[in-house]
């Protein structure tokens, strides 16, 4: 088994998916706001009719009176959150992903993003794994629509865990922050004591051949291919829970201690965490890339794993990945 | 703090200079719209110098009266309105729409380095409101006692976005939230009725939740009055349709479509404020006697 990095306290059993708990992420966004609004009067929850989906429902259920139903209407969701934010509530806004800020991106880019307003999007649903609802239901745009605006900050964590956290750590931030996270049961691999910091990117297992970077609970995925490449070729297993800020310095360090790069997001391949991981490299050090993530489509209907499979984002395809990338290496 | 008192007159005298302003920081700034601006100066006088409850030298004085402009291409009256009532110097109203100002051509809010008293940024049609409402909504969460007023423009009202915004203010009897409509009927590609029509629109806001008043927007009195009232309303928000002329004031300019977006040239700039200056209170004093 490749050797876990000590200090950020992950699970001993982080390679054994049989042995780790299996918790959807928006959990750890329900749980996060729920531990916010004990300790801050200032937190509200908007939500526009997906109260139970987004784990929203955690929030009022334990503070009805912050909690604002505003129908199926994300366009005003997103404003109404501007304006109470300028009134000094700290408004965390949450739907699915294609929603916001798929549908309401230009609200988002005015009343939040352009106003600076300290509104927290909560972008639920988001990647292929949603499976049966189709591609119209599953996000694979939004990173690149949040990423592009002035001032967002732009977070993907990995795990339930790592997203309740990411939701304590929005707060702390005084502007908006897009939030991602997904509907599928996936590992949690990360502990009560791994440390967060936004912008910080986490490098999981140290290695010499090749730099694997990913982001949300396919960062799992890397993990098990790192550890089935294991004496074959050596990964680098990098959690960039953070699209931005980006974390130039740790993935640029990386690239060139390993001198080859394999993205990994449940996302279109263009503009979201591969693209950023692209320009930065192309910008400070031209290094040999893989994709793995949606290979400019739309999805479809099926079950989780077999769109994954379907679509190239499994262990196996990132094993495939690393391979060709470190044939490119000179 | 109420503004203070001041007559009819003094408010008339008020709206004249705004129009003065308007003309003047367009025909410098080259472009911008010229008729919706001047068609609000009355109200903006009203509103402003008489009936706010603010503190123009305290911008973000906690029990201000909070005014959102939805439509921000009426940046020039709004930025007329307050510099007049000092929130900062005559002397950067020429700055408009020009590299480096605080005068963007759409508002930019104060808390993000626009000028003081702009509370929202708002430019893509159809924001203002909800943005206004979330305010209202939270201030009420507060307890707070001030007014949120929101100014929109009647083709705004073509944006979806509004209507989720004036459900929401329904739903909530959301008191403490004024709804003023700009209704001028004209919009860039023509008189709104043509383009796409908003009639019958009291039914239409009073179906959504609304206390809804019509009112003359060039008689001054009339205006203050319905902005008092809104105050008053306990059992819902209230929307004021504020009937007015676009470009009141100009002949050539008034009731004219292809006037909406455009600023006068130096010619028509002349023309314009040597009539707006031979007014004489004619506006608003039409049926006030």
């Amino acid at each position: 088994m490749p050797k876990l990095n000590p200090q950020l306290k992950l699970s001993a059993d982080a390679f054994d998916v049989s042995k780790l708990e299996q918790v959807p992420t928006r959990n750890g966004f329900g749980e996060g706001v729920v531990s916010l609004g004990a300790q801050h009067e200032d937190v509200v929850v908007l939500c526009a009719d997906l109260t139970d989906s987004t784990r929203a429902g955690y929030f009022k259920e334990k503070f009805p009176e912050r909690f604002v139903q505003v129908g199926i209407a994300e366009q005003n969701m997103a404003v109404l959150a501007a304006g109470m934010a300028k009134e000094g509530k700290v408004p965390f806004i949450s739907t699915y992903g294609v929603f916001c800020p798929g549908r309401n991106w230009d609200q988002v880019r005015i009343s939040i993003a352009y106003n600076n307003t300290n509104v927290k999007i909560a972008g639920a649903h988001t990647g292929i794994s949603v499976g049966p609802d189709g591609a119209t239901h599953q996000a694979m745009e939004d990173i690149a629509l949040t990423r592009v605006l002035p001032g967002m900050t732009v977070l993907a964590p990995c795990d339930a865990i790592q997203t309740k956290q990411a939701t304590e750590a929005a707060y702390a931030i005084d502007g908006p922050v897009y939030l991602r996270f997904a509907r599928e049961k996936t590992p949690v691999f990360t502990t009560e004591e791994t440390p967060f910091e936004i912008g910080k990117a986490q490098v999981l297992t140290e290695g010499t051949d090749v730099t694997v970077i990913g982001c949300g609970p396919l960062v799992h995925e890397a993990l098990l291919a790192a550890n089935i490449l294991e004496g074959e070729l050596s990964l680098e297993v990098i959690n960039l829970h953070t699209i931005k800020p980006f974390d130039v310095e740790s993935v640029v360090a990386s690239a060139k201690k390993t001198g080859a790069v394999v993205t990994v997001e449940e996302h279109q391949v263009t503009g979201g965490l591969g693209g950023a991981v692209a320009e930065v490299l192309s910008e400070h050090l031209p290094t040999p890339m893989q994709r793995v993530g949606m290979p400019d489509s739309f999805g479809e209907s099926g079950e989780p794993t077999e769109l994954l499979e379907k679509y190239g984002m499994t262990a196996a395809d990132i094993i495939e990945a690393a391979k060709a990338v470190a044939a490119r290496k000179n | 703090m109420a503004t203070e008192p001041r007559s009819l007159e003094e408010l008339q005298e008020i709206a004249k200079e705004l129009r003065e302003d308007v003309v003047q920081m367009l025909v410098e700034a080259g472009s911008g719209h010229s008729a919706g601006p001047l068609g609000l100066a009355d109200f903006f006088a009203a509103f402003f110098f008489s009936q706010r409850r603010h503190k123009p030298n305290d911008p973000e004085w906690d029990g201000r009266d909070r005014f959102v402009l939805s439509a921000g291409h009426l940046a020039p009256i709004l930025y007329a309105a307050l510099s007049r009532s000092g929130y900062f110097p005559l002397e950067e109203l020429k700055t408009l729409r020009k590299l480096g100002t605080r005068l963007q051509g759409h508002p930019h809010p104060y808390s993000d380095g626009g000028p003081p008293g702009v509370e929202f940024g708002c430019a893509s049609l159809g924001q203002g409101v909800g943005a206004a409402v979330g305010m209202a909504y939270a201030a009420r969460m507060d307890q707070k006692t001030h007014m949120t007023y929101c100014l929109g423009g009647d083709g705004e009202m073509n944006e979806g976005s509004i209507w989720e915004a004036l459900m929401f203010a329904g739903k909530e009897r959301l008191f403490n939230f004024c709804y003023v409509i700009d209704r001028n009927n004209i919009q860039i590609d023509g008189h709104t009725e043509e383009v796409m029509p908003l009639e019958p629109l009291r039914d239409k806001l009073e179906a959504f939740g609304f206390y809804v008043k019509d009112v003359d927007g060039h008689n001054i009195r009339e205006v203050i009055a319905s902005l008092e009232e809104a105050r008053a309303i306990y059992e819902k928000p209230m929307a004021i349709i504020l009937h007015t002329i676009p470009g009141k004031g100009v002949d050539f300019i008034e009731y004219k479509p292809e006037w909406h977006g455009k600023p006068p040239n130096k010619e028509e700039a002349e023309d314009a404020l040597s009539q707006i200056r031979s007014l004489e209170g004619r506006i608003s004093c039409v049926d006030c006697e």
